[in-house]
């Protein structure tokens, strides 16, 4: 689950890491407000920045502006240059490098107190695979695109993991301050941040947290200027609040609907529906779709322990897709048992009807009681014996129908 | 022979009288696998309540062993307790410990995995279908009618495509020695180099196929551990499949583990490093059986 970058500053600064003050806002109205509240501690300089879970703002364009219109990072010098700007900002939607063409509608504004900018660097955590622990990515090559550096320079950046029986350690701290080039209190604060980031990542389940750039000052503070976090999804039972700062509006619809259900759904570019358990033959079944020539149009896993309740969700959520032209179920049951699928399947077809071609395979536990009850329904429901056979029945079903 | 189990294995349930449990282990007893009994906190000293599981019920992983000398584990615990169920198996020194459950959080397995090392237990999954060696010892979640005792050595990162390569090997009439689901998760007990190399070492195992899946880089890795073997005059045929071909970058496709991310864990380099040591990656699912069948005719 990802975040904001107002709310991942929110969560930090909880952990004690140093980040600017600021106001989210939802209308030109308290954009201008918050700055009038920033300007009233202090603040000379504002920044207006657009908060879509999507990185490449302050270069993207706005689809509705001309094209010199400012991006989706801005400075404002006074709270009515802060409320102009927001106004141009909100409601219009945002193409990044990183969002796709569609853009991302921006709905949020995070007016920040300016920050003056010494030198700029990166810090990222994330969970590395290869040792299975948590680790630190750093560089001096701060406020760029870190993929790009560590294709082109990849000795400016340092990586190491943090043994999980000691947590973090002061040495820790001198290895990013070395790697940083930060000497004397600048280390110590780097010792410090180390400690405080550590903290934050693993006590709130983070799965990645990027920080790009961290910034000194010109008055030698270390300082967090961007913060981007995304949480493990397997972990958030036990984290109410930063579930709370879930924003549906980020979420494809369709998704929202699959995940109150448990599915693991993701939307696709093509016309054949899958309903599939496991996330593996699921990703196959896409794969021998497109082996035979068409796209998939959705990635779905229906888990181990589906219900009829699910099937039946799943396959609705299938159907809602005006761009389904045909519907592959594939089911290799182990702890699913296809009787339980085949049962979702007819309760579904009768309640939402088929208007497209069903192809269903179904394989492994209770099979015989499954192809039974399909058999039985009466419903034009195509089977199919294994993979390939669904696979090559699906596609020509859609070919024909087209 | 086979690989990590076989009909003399002795093993305890986890999470033993939970409704996932009660249903394998009716399937795990009805397999011949010796099923001794469980662990139920709280339940110690009972039966387990299904008439046709009837075993003991233990409130401790130590007490079940020491009861009945098991020498492996399978752990049905849900999400929130999973790891300390591992943890404490791994406690008690049960050498072979199979966890099954998905959804477990990744800062729990970190924990897990650094207590794996140095221990005495070996871990599979979790979020695993688990290991079934054919004829002799099913654990786990593996439907036990596509299984045929035979010559392939199967490991996989993805539960339903393991039953896939189960039950293709067996249309084709060669059967299987021992099937190793590893688990999707990004952090796991077990990669595929350690069950590579058990399966090369195992003189049943006479060909082997290979399942993986977008993110990370243990297929590369393992592929790397094939081609050093071969050149030491150890190999055997492998078949080869990558799911994800077709998977957008950025996106989580289902597995924790299954997600391409800064340019890595794609499925090309994946299927490139396997073919470049020899291993015959088949482009669709529903071939595995058929490639291996061709390999092993040369």
């Amino acid at each position: 689950m990802n975040i904001h970058e107002y709310q991942a500053k929110e969560v930090l600064k909880g952990f004690g890491v140093p980040v600017s003050k600021g106001v989210a806002a939802m209308t030109p109205e308290e954009a201008k407000a918050g700055a009038e509240k920033l300007a009233a501690e202090g603040a000379k300089l504002f920044v207006v920045k657009a908060q879509i879970h999507a990185g490449g703002r302050g270069k993207g364009k706005f689809k509705e502006l001309p094209a010199d219109a400012k991006g989706g990072v801005r400075l404002a010098k006074t709270p009515d240059e802060v409320y102009a700007n927001a106004k141009e900002m909100l409601g219009n939607t945002l193409v990044t490098i990183q969002t796709g063409e569609a853009g991302k509608q921006v709905n949020r504004l995070y007016v920040e107190d300016g920050s003056d900018i010494e030198k700029e660097l990166y810090l990222s955590m994330l969970v590395d695979r290869e040792t299975g622990r948590t680790a630190f990515v750093v560089s001096t090559e701060g406020g760029m695109d870190i993929e790009k550096v560590a294709h082109d320079t990849p000795e400016k950046i340092i990586t190491f993991s943090v043994d999980p029986a000691t947590g973090i350690q002061p040495h820790h701290g001198r290895t990013i301050a070395k790697a940083l080039n930060l000497k004397g209190d600048l280390a110590k604060q780097a010792e410090s941040l180390a400690t405080k980031l550590y903290k934050a990542f693993t006590e709130t389940d983070m799965a990645l947290l990027e920080i790009n750039p961290l910034i000194i000052t010109p008055d030698g503070r270390l300082h967090v200027l961007d913060a981007k976090v995304g949480f493990d999804s397997n972990a958030l039972y036990r984290h109410p609040e930063i579930v709370a700062l879930r924003d549906l509006t980020e979420e494809d619809a369709k998704e929202i609907e699959a995940s109150k259900y448990d599915l693991s759904y993701i939307t696709l570019d093509g016309d054949i529906g899958c309903m599939v358990n496991g996330a593996g033959l699921a990703m196959a079944t896409m794969d021998i779709i497109k082996l035979y020539g068409r796209e998939p149009a959705n990635f779905l896993d229906v888990g181990g322990g589906a219900s009829e309740e699910k099937v039946t969700a799943a396959f609705k959520i299938i159907t809602a897709d005006p761009n389904v032209k045909g519907i592959l179920i594939n089911i290799f049951g182990g702890i699913m048992k296809c009787d339980i699928i085949a049962n979702g399947v007819v309760a579904a077809v009768k309640a939402v009807g088929l208007k497209v071609p069903l192809v269903v395979r179904l394989e492994g536990t209770n099979v015989n009681e499954g192809k039974k009850i399909i058999a039985e329904s009466g419903l034009d429901v195509v089977p199919a014996d294994d993979l390939d056979d669904a696979a090559q029945k699906i596609v020509a079903a859609v070919k024909k129908a087209a | 022979m086979s690989i990590l189990i076989d009909k003399n294995t002795k093993l305890i349930t986890q999470g033993f009288t939970g409704k996932t449990a009660t249903f394998h282990s009716l399937g795990a007893l009805a397999y011949g696998t010796k099923l001794l009994g469980g662990v139920a906190p709280g339940k110690g000293g009972t039966k387990h309540p299904d008439p046709g599981v009837n075993l003991p019920v233990w409130d401790t992983v130590a007490e079940a062993k020491a009861a009945t000398g098991a020498d492996a584990s399978v752990v049905y615990v849900p999400p929130p307790g999973a790891a300390d169920a591992i943890l404490e198996a791994i406690d008690a020194e049960i050498p072979l410990i199979v966890c099954i459950t998905e959804g477990i959080p990744v800062q729990d397995m970190i924990r897990v995995k650094r207590a794996l090392s140095g221990s005495k237990s070996r871990l599979i999954g979790p979020n695993c279908p688990g290991v079934v060696t054919a004829g002799e010892c099913k654990i786990g979640i593996m439907p036990a009618n596509i299984f045929k005792p035979g010559s392939v050595g199967i490991v996989s990162r993805s539960g339903t495509l393991t039953y896939e390569a189960v039950f293709q090997t067996t249309n084709e009439g060669l059967g299987q020695t021992t099937a190793v689901g590893i688990g999707g998760d990004p952090v796991k007990g077990t990669e595929f180099i350690d069950m590579l190399e058990m399966f090369l070492a195992d003189e049943k195992t006479k060909s082997i196929v290979m399942i993986g899946e977008i993110g990370g880089s243990a297929e590369e890795d393992a592929a790397q551990f094939i081609a050093d073997e071969a050149k030491r005059g150890r190999k055997k045929p492998m078949v080869g499949f990558i799911a994800g071909r077709t998977a957008p970058p950025g996106r989580r496709m289902g597995h924790a583990g299954a997600i391409i991310s800064g340019g890595k864990g794609d499925a090309e380099s994946k299927i490139a490093a396997m073919e470049a040591a020899g291993i015959k990656v088949s482009p669709s699912p529903a071939r595995l059986g058929k490639t291996l069948v061709e390999v092993l005719k040369g």
